[in-house]
């Protein structure tokens, strides 16, 4: 039997590597995912510029936010971009409005397949990105400021007296805070409001949502602008806990997919499940055991090799599987959402 | 005095006319049968005073003022409550979010007419904060009917609101119906059961090929023999 204080070490060694950086992750797929969920669910298609609408938003974020500094302005502990993050959204939303005027609403106009507003999508997608790049560059681009730790490894390890170490990152809090506001605001509008209720109802049955008076111009705008603002949060989050690169973003759209579809798409409580089921997945599949067996184990079984069941190259095969599987055995998602 | 009437209908889905010079009326107070064949122009009539349908002729005017130009969202603002046959309420929202979304046009305090539809099914009641879609075939119709009811109808149409349910719930249903047209409210509806359907009508209508081929009240096409031979029967 392993002695306690092991015990405790393994844990604090998961909760560092595993549990934070999985639920920091998760939470902005989950943010991801339903914008997908919801531009599916009310414009039934799925929305492959979502991705790029993150980058998007991040990147005016991250602009607004190094003229603020540039200004001297700060947020004092808190990164700047946040104070940026209210003028990103109303951006990003602009963008996205305009394109639904001169692109999305031609299609609909004409009634055209939910295929082809897919492809249409994929156009707009490569537009972002191209603009993104030609606009900030294809590389890292670093924008966190203000403190950066809550509490630091070595701060924890003299507090504990273990010999693992804990730090708790500003970027994660702000991540798991953020999104669980934005989270049950999104709710609410949804279950309480008649704007939120007319939607639902629109995405439910659109010819009775009709019939019933419900203005489906008025419930497209509110859509893109929803959906603008979970994806410039979303980008904005992701960009301060790791780094900024738009190419990232788009790779971005698997597991975001992924999490949608996995918890039934046009659900979105189903998007925020799959969000942490996908990043949980991916960070413990890519989790290096090694250390934390041989906290457990008895000394004459301590592993030799690193115990890692998929190198960290291949955490998209993990989203991959993930979706392969639940489309085979249950394509509906966990939450019966629809099938494309 | 008919308050919905629709005069010389002609007109169609884009193609040739499905309706040919078909004539129907409805008063308040009334329950109205569309009764026919498959493929008599039933259900294309009754889109035809929805405005769902592409007219080539003909009026149509409700309480005396012409809605033939309006859409069919502006027909509902005018007070034509309409239950479809299919996909008829909001299935993942709740007994009682289908029937605000009835009232959305509405921005005035609805609280009143839903205490009248929770009167007039007070099953919906006992499951108001349940999904739609996890109710039983008769209590789904009744949320649809609800759900038209919220805008205080003057005319309420429903397109064959018994198909696909029990026979003694379909008596239920009819019997809620009579209660609709009690409350003033001048009642259309296609029917594929006729003979129950007749039983309850004021008046019907034998519709063949888009065009009227027996009028009169329940009773006297229950007792027409060629009514009964065509259409009923035997």
């Amino acid at each position: 039997m392993p002695e306690f204080i092991d015990i405790l070490n393994a844990l604090v060694l998961m909760t560092n590597y595993v549990i934070l950086p999985a639920l920091t992750y998760g939470s902005q797929l989950a943010l991801g995912a339903l914008g997908v969920t919801l531009v599916f669910g009310i414009l039934r298609f799925s929305n492959f510029a979502h991705g790029d609408t993150m980058a998007f938003g991040a990147m005016v974020t991250i602009l607004i936010t190094w003229w603020f500094q540039s200004m001297g302005i700060s947020f004092g502990v808190l990164p700047t971009a946040l104070l940026a993050l209210p003028f990103g959204i109303a951006l990003t939303a602009m963008f996205l409005l305009f394109t639904d005027r001169y692109v999305y609403r031609h299609y609909r106009g004409i009634g055209a397949k939910p295929i082809t507003f897919v492809m249409v999508s994929v156009g707009v997608m490569f537009v972002m990105n191209g603009l993104v790049r030609f606009v900030i560059g294809p590389q890292d681009q670093r924008f966190a400021d203000g403190e950066r730790f809550i509490f630091k490894a070595r701060e924890f390890k003299d507090w504990s007296g273990l010999a693992e170490g804990l730090a708790l990152r500003s970027s994660q809090v702000i991540t798991i805070v953020i999104a669980i506001a934005l989270v049950a605001a999104l709710f609410w509008f949804l279950q309480k409001t008649k704007t939120g209720k007319a939607m639902r109802a629109f995405s439910d049955n659109e010819n009775l949502a009709l019939l019933s008076g419900i203005d489906p111009d008025k419930i497209v705008r509110i859509t893109w602008i929803l959906a603008a603002i979970l994806a410039t949060v979303a980008g904005v989050l992701y960009g301060l806990d790791k780094s900024f690169k738009p190419f990232v973003y788009f790779q971005l759209l698997l597991p975001i997919f992924a999490a949608a579809i996995v918890g039934g798409l046009g659900k979105p409580v189903g998007a925020i499940a799959g969000g942490f089921i996908i990043a949980f997945s991916e960070v413990a599949v890519t989790y290096v055991y090694k250390k934390f067996l041989i906290y457990l184990l008895p000394t004459d079984m301590e592993p030799d090799s690193l115990v890692q069941l998929l190198a960290t190259e291949y955490k998209f095969a993990v989203s991959f599987v993930i979706l392969v599987l639940v489309l085979l055995v249950k394509p509906t998602g966990l939450f019966k959402g629809k099938v494309v | 005095m008919s308050y919905l009437v629709g005069k010389n209908l002609c007109g169609g889905y884009g193609g040739p006319d499905i309706l040919k010079d078909c004539n129907i009326e409805v008063a308040k107070g009334e329950v109205v049968v569309i009764v026919g064949p498959n493929g008599a122009g039933k259900s294309t009539a009754m889109k035809a005073f929805l405005g769902m349908l592409q007219m080539t002729g003909g009026s149509i005017t409700l309480g005396g003022e012409d809605i033939m130009h309006m859409s069919p969202q502006q027909r509902v603002r005018q007070g034509i409550g309409f239950v479809p046959q299919t996909h008829n309420v909001f299935t993942g929202l709740t007994v009682e979010e289908n029937l605000e979304m009835g009232a959305f046009i509405r921005d005035d305090d609805i609280s009143g007419t839903m205490e009248e539809i929770y009167e007039l099914f007070p099953i919906l009641k006992e499951k108001r904060f349940q999904a739609a879609g996890e109710l039983s075939g008769g209590q789904r119709q009744q949320v649809a009917v609800g759900r038209a009811m919220m805008t205080r109808p003057s005319v309420l149409m429903l397109d064959e609101p018994t198909a696909g349910v029990s026979p003694i719930v379909m008596d239920e249903l009819f019997d809620r119906i009579l209660e609709v047209k009690a409350r003033d409210v001048a009642v259309l509806m296609v029917e594929q059961n006729a003979r129950q359907a007749l039983e309850i009508a004021d008046k019907g209508y034998v519709l063949v090929m888009g065009e009227n081929r027996f009028t009169g009240t329940g009773a006297e096409l229950l007792a027409d023999n060629d009514v009964r031979k065509s259409f009923l029967g035997g």
